[in-house]
């Protein structure tokens, strides 16, 4: 909030509590920043991730660490089996979480079953499908005679793509994924199990991964060309050296030099989370969470969702035009 | 002979406890929300410290404990308040740094946005001329709009019509855009026969809806200018005795499609108990007309009492009577706004001279938001549903006429399968009761 102070003195009227100098050329315009912000307090906020790997990778953890609460399926789901089963499913949980008095509605959406078959041909298209359906359910609300003042929002944000740490490259699985679900959701690419790499694996691994994506033209969030101006630039360039990012999950605590710390222990060592010279979780968090959040929203809700919306009316405009006799050009070019 | 050393001159090892004083100020912040007991509170006065390693301020704060303790050497009691603290605190810490997510920064996130984006609002001005209708424009957002307009004498406004004018103006205060749009109706109510000179401005409403509409119904959405008008101010000329019946006209045309906040224009020919007899009339043939005009939210149960009375006291003092003014005049020592007389001056910002300060706190200040919102909320969604309702009970009637607006199958069944369903619903209940007659007569003849 920008300072200044003739709002928050003397309640509503500022100019009471000030006394009686005037000044001359303000007009308070900038308090409606303040009046945005208490209404989004008011409102909440919703936040849909997807996370999408082999079972194994610890997918599961790595949220419950983000959110340091047990907010993954297994947590929540008694029966946690350890069976692959047969056919991709799509399982989203959802939590109401609030901090310092900002409340948020986290889905969570799981994907067991992927990259787990014999034959993984077409394994990205019951993921495809979903994230299409949100996109269609809101688009149906949208369109509504009566719609509701705020449409609830299902549609995906982000997708955590784990790679599994191999050290080598990306396999053929994760770039067939990753190509055809970026022009559709914002990936966030990460390396799983991090800590089975050293330091100088971990950056050719990286820098190899980053070569094939430019190589596939896959575009990863943040999305070079969605970026808005040089400050936006510049802070993308930092993270987009980053990504992806290798991480290491926990949700179990050790005693390290007297702190509490979430890590893995072993026999010559303790991991940290959160100690960013030992995995990156630290700064996916940020980016995630802190930092670029309102952003991945936005890029979800006006550029994905849109090319989805500009594709179904120009679907549909082509069945109505057909069925009125009308060639198309007609209808779309005065949209346009 | 043995030299008596007691711990308190040789400085302890600082601990990791350095780190801990950033921590130590946010917690205490961050505990008052989550409602944890702090075990000090001493030490929130040395929040200005800085870096100060935290034992050196534990062991002014111990010291400062034991002083009653006389004759005792303070080392026990310092080092036992000492690790009293650090463990309690530490607790603390790690409760905090486990909880902590991060969050809490989403309202940070889409403010920032927001700044670069810049607002807009469209304010609507209406009443007759003479009112001070563009001088108080020109008071609230401290711009000169009517540079240079030429004033039309009687005999050219016998045949005037009612017109719209349209002023833009981007204001920009503190990092925070503003692109302010003043939408003017000179002419209205001059003529002689003033029947229907609403009907422009409603005209002007609608269009701007219809325009929005389109826009957002079309392919391309990136850019879409909102000119909707989120507020009308509409003036009552204090001269009367309550509302006429062109001012009752007029608002109940409009109330449906923009938010009317009726104002009593030139306050200051009026006496405070003239003006208080003249709102409360007002309000009475507000009410009686049924006429809907802008309400204040209520705010939320919990707010703080001084909040929640002055929101009582806006809310009481509507009608606002208004006085506008640009020309800035001496008053008791100090240059204020105001208008000359030479019975006295009038102060435009004085809020027991008029209730201006009222109109701008509550225009600009507090609820300009809330009016963006109901304008979106309620009035556009009333007419997007009118509108398409309409549009598409053309298209039944007339298969052939092409949708204006891309138009996609409707979840919701219309009217008439819904009559058909329901039919086709009598009827399988019907022919399941006489299936069940039937069973019945079968049953008793095998009996």
């Amino acid at each position: 909030m920008i300072g200044h102070t003739s709002v928050a003195v003397g309640g509503l009227y500022g100019e009471k509590a000030s006394g009686p100098t005037v000044d001359f050329s303000y007009v308070g315009i900038d308090a409606i920043l303040e009046q945005m912000r208490r209404k989004a307090m008011k409102q909440g906020f919703e936040l849909n991730i997807m996370v999408v790997g082999q079972s194994g990778l610890g997918k599961s953890t790595l949220m419950n660490t983000l959110f340091k609460s047990k907010v993954s399926r297994k947590s929540v789901l008694a029966t946690s089996q350890e069976k692959i089963p047969k056919t991709i499913e799509i399982k989203s949980i959802s939590h109401d979480i609030e901090e310092k008095g900002v409340r948020m509605k986290l889905t969570v959406i799981d994907t067991p079953g992927f990259g787990d078959q014999i034959n993984n041909e077409n394994c990205w298209q019951p993921i495809m499908k979903f994230i299409n359906d949100q996109y269609e359910a809101y688009l149906q609300e949208e369109i509504n005679i009566n719609r509701k003042k705020r449409i609830p929002d299902s549609r995906v944000h982000c997708c955590i793509y784990f790679i599994p740490p191999t050290g080598h490259c990306l396999r053929p699985l994760d770039v067939e994924f990753m190509r055809r679900l970026s022009k559709v959701v914002n990936i966030v690419p990460v390396i799983a199990k991090a800590d089975t790499l050293t330091l100088e694996e971990r950056d050719f691994f990286k820098k190899k991964i980053r070569e094939e994506l430019r190589a596939n033209g896959i575009d990863v969030y943040p999305q070079k060309e969605f970026d808005e101006d040089a400050e936006d630039r510049m802070i993308n360039e930092k993270i987009r050296e980053m990504i992806p990012f290798a991480v290491v999950g926990s949700d179990q605590e050790y005693q390290v030099n007297g702190r509490r710390l979430l890590g893995r222990k072993t026999k010559w060592g303790t991991i940290e989370v959160e100690n960013i010279a030992h995995c990156e979780f630290a700064y996916l968090r940020d980016l995630l969470i802190r930092t670029h959040m309102q952003n991945i929203k936005d890029i979800t809700s006006s550029i994905h969702y849109e090319m989805y919306r500009v594709r179904r009316l120009n679907e549909n405009n082509t069945v109505v035009a057909h069925a009125n006799g009308i060639p198309e050009h007609h209808l779309a070019a005065h949209e346009m | 002979m043995l030299i008596h050393v007691s711990v308190h001159r040789s400085p302890p090892p600082p601990p990791p406890a350095t780190l801990y004083y950033e921590h130590w100020v946010n917690l205490r912040a961050r505990s008052q929300s989550l409602h944890l007991p702090l075990f000090t509170t001493s030490i929130k006065h040395e929040r200005n410290h800085g870096n100060v390693p935290l034992t050196q301020l534990l062991r002014h704060k111990g010291a400062a404990l034991t002083q009653q303790a006389e004759g005792r050497p303070l080392s026990s009691c310092y080092r036992f308040t000492r690790s009293l603290l650090l463990t309690s605190f530490l607790c603390l810490i790690v409760f905090q740094e486990k909880e902590y997510v991060g969050f809490a920064t989403l309202p940070n996130q889409v403010h920032r946005k927001s700044v670069k984006k810049g607002f807009d609002f469209t304010l609507m001005v209406a009443g007759e001329s003479g009112l001070g209708k563009s001088t108080l424009v020109n008071s609230l957002f401290l711009t000169d709009l009517h540079k240079d307009r030429k004033l039309l004498n009687a005999e050219e406004r016998i045949s005037q019509t009612v017109e719209i004018t349209k002023h833009t103006v981007d204001i920009e205060e503190k990092g925070v855009k503003l692109k302010l749009t003043i939408v003017d109706t000179p002419g209205f109510g001059d003529a002689v026969n003033n029947t229907e000179c609403w009907r422009p401005v409603t005209d002007y409403i609608n269009l701007q809806f219809e325009q929005y509409f389109r826009d957002e119904s079309g392919l391309n959405r990136k850019n879409i200018q909102d000119n909707r008008v989120h507020c009308c101010l509409y003036f009552i000329p204090p001269f009367g005795h309550g509302l006429r019946p062109v001012d009752i006209e007029f608002m109940k045309a409009l109330q449906d499609k923009v938010n009317v906040v009726p104002l009593i224009a030139k306050a200051d020919c009026l006496t405070p108990t003239e003006i208080k007899k003249l709102k409360e009339r007002l309000r009475e043939e507000i009410d009686k007309y049924g006429i809907k005009i802008y309400q204040f939210p209520d705010c939320d149960s919990d707010e703080d009492e001084e909040f929640k009375q002055q929101d009582k006291e806006l809310k009481e003092s509507t009608p606002f009577a208004v006085i506008g003014s640009n020309t800035v005049v001496e008053a008791r020592g100090q240059r204020v706004r105001g208008r000359l007389y030479p019975w006295g001056i009038v102060e435009v910002e004085n809020p027991s001279h008029c209730d201006f300060v009222k109109l701008r706190t509550m225009l600009i200040r507090t609820h300009m938001h809330d009016l963006k919102d109901i304008t979106s909320d309620g009035h556009y969604e009333n007419y997007r549903a009118q509108c398409i309702q309409t549009m598409t009970s053309k298209m039944n009637a007339d298969k052939r006429v092409e949708s204006p607006i891309p138009i996609l199958p409707l979840s919701t069944p219309d009217v008439e399968t819904e009559k058909l369903i329901k039919m086709k619903d009598e009827e399988l209940r019907r022919m399941q009761q006489m299936l069940q007659k039937m069973q019945q007569q079968m049953h008793e003849q095998d009996l």
